[in-house]
């Protein structure tokens, strides 16, 4: 029993569900079942996959012990670069492609410059921020390109798929990559490296490990899923706004940390980072359903990080005082 | 005398003007307990991060079993089977036992460009094989290494250099921060090492412990090898003054 209430106190995104439920419950008893019914779910579900998605990159970042401010952007820009070279002519793949490749190209600059001049990563994503978002701006020349209609193939991404079209496409990509980034953190070399490098950088390096590249390597990934996440929602949209995702790397890093990720690196699961999505969309959702007063909703996210890692820290502490015998 | 297994010939290294090691040579003979002793900034340091292959030699050559070497990174030292344990940085105190004692050199059961499956049955099966070997009870193998004690740190530290058979151990402090009885321990730890064929550099502040547990003593000082006796044939007084 002991040893059961260790495990669970270990794993901080356990107490991320059970809070979920209770919010869930809590929810649909204030809304005399609105919460639960089939149309708000499909609604949750239609867009939790771009937060998630950001969430994801944003908590395998964090584990290896670095930071991205510039998902926002990034969520911006990468659609915007497709869309712009759609509006030029270009088919839809390769114009994707180019989007992505700017992402990757975005995270490669940040990893670049975070390890290359030893400076936090804080700062070279805050920067970062800023130049991809007024790339954005300026690509778009001030008017979002109009796309046409059959410009996009939204059967792939955005089309309502499942019993009773509970699910978007979108939710399909996002289980897909979560599975994937979940196994490449617990079951690979790969996830034990990018762990040793956030745990204790001096450790990893003594053992050989190429922090650099592994680090690069996760900036990538993180910037990625970003662009991933912001095309998949231009697709839900229908049209690239250069204002989307502001706010939004906040909010990841927010995600990540309600689901038990250190701030320091080498702590954290990608369920957890998912959990802390859900968490915020859920809480999001479920404010405006309660007829409650929109701009609560931050303050409930921001009482709600606090209180989260307190909990994690304090949980963290108990369970490692408590010997267990095996 | 058997030949050297490292070789180590007059050795440079300058950081920014200061000149950290003044050609340092040194003979190393296999399954010997070498002690290396020497104030803060004797250069110590210095010389275990080249022969590790963190730092790299400004000028001077070593040579391993009669080769001619020139580690990049530690993986090549490794490789070359001298392993480094060091005071704190050996270990990642957020991940398990099993995962630590592989790091870098995880066992895998498929893989595409370096990347690929652990196995992580064989992770936990050999782990708790070579704690075992070095005399080491720990509960599971799942257990965090920040859960351990000092001692216990170590001791999977040198349970993992004797698991992947590395003939030249590197011992950096180890005995800093450990109560008495731990010390005894880990200086338990080098004794056996000699029994196994393997030899060891022991770095130490504390000259009874490297009087305890070795052969031969080097003390450096201001970048250079001041003193280098057969343990037997010198005593503490000569080492004081030499330092």
């Amino acid at each position: 029993m002991r040893r059961l209430l260790k495990i669970y106190m270990e794993k901080p995104e356990l107490a991320g569900i059970v809070f979920l439920l209770l919010l869930a419950a809590v929810f649909q008893f204030q809304t005399d079942g609105a919460f639960l019914n089939a149309y708000n779910m499909q609604g949750i579900l239609g867009i939790l996959p771009e937060m998630a998605l950001v969430a994801i990159g944003v908590t395998l970042l964090m584990i290896c012990g670095e930071f991205d401010l510039s998902v926002g952007s990034v969520f911006a820009l990468t659609p915007m670069v497709m869309a712009v070279l759609i509006q030029d002519g270009w088919p839809f793949l390769p114009a994707i492609m180019a989007g992505m490749a700017t992402a990757l190209l975005i995270g490669f600059v940040n990893g670049f410059l975070t390890i290359r001049f030893q400076i936090p990563s804080f700062i070279t994503t805050l920067g970062m921020l800023f130049v991809a978002r007024s790339i954005t701006v300026v690509i778009s020349g001030g008017f979002p390109p109009v796309l046409p209609r059959d410009a996009l193939p939204r059967g792939m991404f955005t089309s309502f798929v499942g019993p009773n079209d509970l699910f978007r496409m979108s939710f399909v990509w996002f289980v897909l990559v979560a599975v994937v980034v979940s196994l490449l953190l617990s079951r690979t070399n790969f996830g034990n490296w990018v762990r040793a490098t956030g745990g204790f950088l001096p450790a990893a390096q003594a053992m050989g490990i190429p922090t650099a590249r592994v680090k690069t390597a996760c900036f990538m990934l993180c910037s990625l899923l970003a662009g991933f996440a912001g095309t998949i929602q231009v697709m839900r949209l229908g049209a690239p706004l250069p204002s989307i995702g502001e706010g939004l790397e906040l909010q990841a890093v927010a995600a990540a940390v309600i689901g038990g990720t250190a701030l320091t690196g080498g702590i954290g699961t990608i369920l957890g980072g998912i959990i802390g999505a859900t968490l915020i969309r859920v809480i999001d959702n479920g404010l405006v359903l309660s007829q409650v007063d929109a701009n609560w909703f931050k303050l409930a996210i921001g009482s709600l990080t606090i209180f989260a890692v307190i909990l994690n820290s304090w949980l963290r502490k108990k369970a490692k005082a408590m010997k267990v015998e095996t | 005398m058997a030949d050297p297994i490292i070789k180590i010939r007059n050795l440079h290294k300058w950081y920014s003007g200061v000149h950290a090691l003044k050609g340092v040579s040194l003979d190393i003979q296999p399954n010997e307990a070498l002690g290396l002793v020497g104030d803060n900034g004797a250069g110590k340091s210095t010389l275990i991060n080249i022969l590790s292959g963190i730092q790299q030699a400004d000028e001077g050559e070593i040579t391993i079993d009669g080769e001619k070497v020139n580690f990049r990174n530690p993986r090549d030292a490794m490789d070359r089977g001298i392993e480094t344990i060091y005071q704190y940085n050996s270990m990642v105190p957020t991940m398990s036992i099993a995962r630590n004692m592989f790091i870098g050199r995880e066992p895998l059961k498929a893989s595409f460009m370096g990347v690929g499956i652990m196995d992580r049955k064989r992770m936990a099966e050999e782990s708790v094989q070579a704690i075992a070997d070095v005399d080491l009870h720990l509960r599971s193998p799942d257990a965090l290494v920040g859960e351990l004690s000092g001692g216990q740190r170590q001791g999977v530290a040198i349970a993992r250099a004797m698991h992947f058979k590395s003939k030249v151990m590197i011992l950096d402090e180890p005995t800093n921060h450990l109560a008495v009885k731990e010390t005894q321990k880990v200086i338990g730890f080098v004794q056996s090492l000699k029994e196994l064929g393997i030899t060891a550099i022991f770095i130490s502040h504390n000259i009874h412990h490297v009087f305890e547990c070795c052969d031969r003593i080097v003390a450096m000082a201001r970048g250079e090898v001041v003193l280098d006796r057969r343990t037997e044939e010198t005593n503490m007084e000569e080492i004081h003054s030499a330092l």
